[in-house]
């Protein structure tokens, strides 16, 4: 394990992901969720719409990093909120 | 409609094991070398990001990006439509068959090292086949000085390497229609135009999706090819993605710089060959 | 109109022949007929390119080590890529969008990225310069893409055949095996071909994995250059040799793509 050079951060961000995707899998067996049409131009299920917000927090981190100067916690601030709105209303 | 079973899952599960083990180990640790600069695995420092921050302030990122669209545009809107073309001309049976697609695959066959070898030699005008027409008729024709011949002689060297892709695969789908479609379009004396909108077209959707998305990702990661014709230039002017990860990084051994660098390129990639596939596979449900 | 269509036809293949012819013409000169100026055929032809790739161990056994691992490659990729594509092609199970997607986003990884990860990865295991690492990491393109292109020809077969066999009293595997693989010979054929093409000519992921037990003919074919300049007519030897395999293995699947679909003529 040692050539993959883990780091806290790295190891917390895995773990999260994991864990999330786990939620997903348990919620959908427990209550099915069923394709629908949001504010968002395509029909999506809730797998689809947490695809799309991981997708645009990646391009939102990546935009943060690229134009200011800013500390990254925001970025992630703004995109805990888009992913709520994009899961809940997407 | 499909029957809803959670039993399909034991049929998955091979190629989830064998591609996690490929692809889930080595994408952790491209993540875990982003944030640290690394100069062997016990001897690395943690940037955060640091790196992510310098590439994308590279203008080096934007230009060839920039160069990229444009080049895997022109790679589709040439192969894909020239690949159906060649597909509809394929003989039907006979000893055509065997041949035309054996002569088809051949460029296919080449390693991709060669094919640039081929290039490079066919191109120059004193030894090369085609430079040599082209300076004979007039042309002042030299891709290793001129941008926009080695733009075009990259591109047809793209156009011979994989439109046969386009066309095998299309060919294979012709194939797999029933002659009884064929027989009743001929009964209803429909034209050959109709026969290919409403017969042969949806039935090659599934192909054609396909080799579309293969042409779109292997063009947007070509690198062998070009490197041996051109090396790049002149100047950048052929210099791709692909080339410039492996410049800006992997020349000079830097691993964290190289891992952010791939993982912006590979975000890059996600995003549009998502929008592609969700827009090419979205009319799916409507039948 | 058949006129026409072979017209298009020839004029393609003339196309696709004549870089292929100029290797060919290349692999049958010395270096200094070559170089020294434009000649449309060898002409004083010499076999002596072709000698040091049968005779230099170097050359043969890369030869051997390259079609030994592409072998093991397309037998791993059809057999774990059949029933998964026969999954996604009639069910519907939790998260089979998202997995099918997740095989695709691994055939479009450039392999540059998975470079260093697999060095060390295959290290780790002990699996290094052998042909199976090269054709495991092959698996990483090979396998969504055999799934992918399997998947759209079995979606192309009707249900109804699934349902009437299992009525008829057949087991799956062996309804599998003794009618539903050969309706979709076409798809198989092509999938072995598509499979034992990229696996063949990758370059990057083959040199990276090995060093001298299992260096393949790709990353042999890159050590022509020398002091004096690369050797061109040993490059376009190998790459001549290199076809051979290949055509082979189209020859052997023509039938498959070329047959068709039987089901209409019942």
């Amino acid at each position: 394990m040692g050539w993959m050079a883990w780091t806290l951060p790295t190891a917390l961000f895995f773990v999260g992901i994991a864990l999330l995707l786990v939620a997903m899998t348990v919620w959908q067996t427990v209550s099915p969720g069923h394709e629908r049409k949001g504010f968002l131009p395509l029909t999506t299920s809730r797998g689809d719409r947490l695809f799309i917000g991981l997708l645009a927090s990646a391009y939102g981190h990546l935009l943060l990093l690229a134009l200011t100067d800013w500390p990254l916690w925001i970025a992630t601030g703004v995109c805990v909120v888009g992913m709520v709105i994009i899961m809940k209303w997407g | 409609m499909k029957t809803y079973n959670n039993k399909a899952w034991w049929l998955v599960l091979p190629v989830f094991a064998l591609v996690a083990f490929s692809a889930i180990i080595p994408m952790m640790t491209v993540v875990n070398y982003s944030i640290q600069d690394i100069f062997d695995p016990n001897t690395r420092y943690f940037v955060g990001t640091e790196w992510y921050r310098e590439i994308l302030a590279d203008p080096r990122l934007l230009d060839s990006l920039l160069r990229q669209f444009v080049y895997s545009l022109c790679v589709l809107v040439i192969e894909v439509p020239l690949g159906i073309i060649v597909a509809l001309s394929m003989p039907r049976r006979g000893l055509g068959v065997p041949v035309s697609l054996i002569l088809l695959s051949l460029p296919l066959l080449v390693p991709w090292n060669v094919v640039g070898t081929i290039w490079q030699i066919i191109g120059r005008e004193d030894i090369g086949l085609y430079g040599w027409i082209l300076n004979s008729i007039g042309l002042d024709y030299n891709y290793a000085s001129n941008p926009r011949d080695a733009w075009a002689t990259v591109l047809i060297m793209d156009v011979w390497h994989w439109t046969s892709l386009v066309a095998l695969l299309c060919y294979s789908g012709l194939r797999s229609i029933p002659d009884v479609y064929y027989q009743a379009a001929r009964i209803d004396r429909a034209s050959h135009w109709a026969v290919f909108r409403f017969i042969q077209l949806p039935k090659l959707k599934n192909v054609l999706l396909i080799a579309v998305m293969l042409r779109f990702m292997d063009s947007f990661m070509i690198y062998t090819e070009p490197f041996v014709l051109t090396g790049g230039g002149p100047g950048t002017a052929t210099t791709f993605l692909s080339q410039t990860l492996t410049q800006m990084a992997l020349g000079q051994f830097d691993l964290g710089r190289a891992a952010a660098f791939s993982l912006i390129y590979f975000l890059i990639i996600l995003l549009v060959t998502w929008v592609f596939y969700t827009a090419m596979t979205h009319n799916d449900d409507k039948g | 109109m058949r006129v026409r269509k072979s017209l298009v036809m020839l004029v393609y293949l003339l196309f696709v022949l004549v870089p292929i012819y100029w290797l060919v013409n290349m692999s049958f000169k010395s270096n200094r007929e070559i170089l020294g100026g434009l000649t449309l055929w060898p002409t004083t032809p010499t076999l002596d390119n072709y000698r040091v790739i049968f005779t230099e161990p170097t050359w043969y056994t890369s030869y051997l080590n390259s079609l030994s691992y592409v072998s093991m490659n397309m037998v791993i990729s059809l057999m774990v890529a059949l029933p998964a594509a026969y999954a996604f092609s009639r069910y519907r199970f939790l998260g089979d969008k998202h997995m099918f997607f997740w095989l695709l986003t691994n055939r479009m990884a450039p392999p540059a990225v998975f470079l260093l990860p697999f060095f060390q990865l295959y290290s780790a295991v002990g699996l290094f310069d052998t042909p199976i690492a090269v054709a495991l990491a092959h698996c990483l393109f090979n396998v969504p893409l055999a799934v992918w292109i399997l998947e759209g020809f079995m979606s192309s077969v009707p249900k109804e055949i699934d349902e009437t066999a299992y009525i008829d009293g057949y087991t799956f595997p062996k309804f599998f095996v003794r009618i539903f693989l050969p309706m979709i010979r076409p798809g198989i054929g092509v999938t072995a071909f598509f499979c034992f093409m990229f696996s063949w000519v990758e370059l990057l992921l083959a040199r990276t994995l090995t060093s001298v037990d299992a260096k393949p003919i790709v990353s042999q074919m890159t050590r022509t250059v020398s002091a004096s300049g690369i050797d061109w007519g040993v490059l376009a030897a190998a790459g001549v040799v290199a076809l051979l395999p290949g055509i082979a293995v189209i020859y052997f699947v023509r039938n498959h793509v070329a047959k068709g679909f039987a089901l209409g003529r019942v």
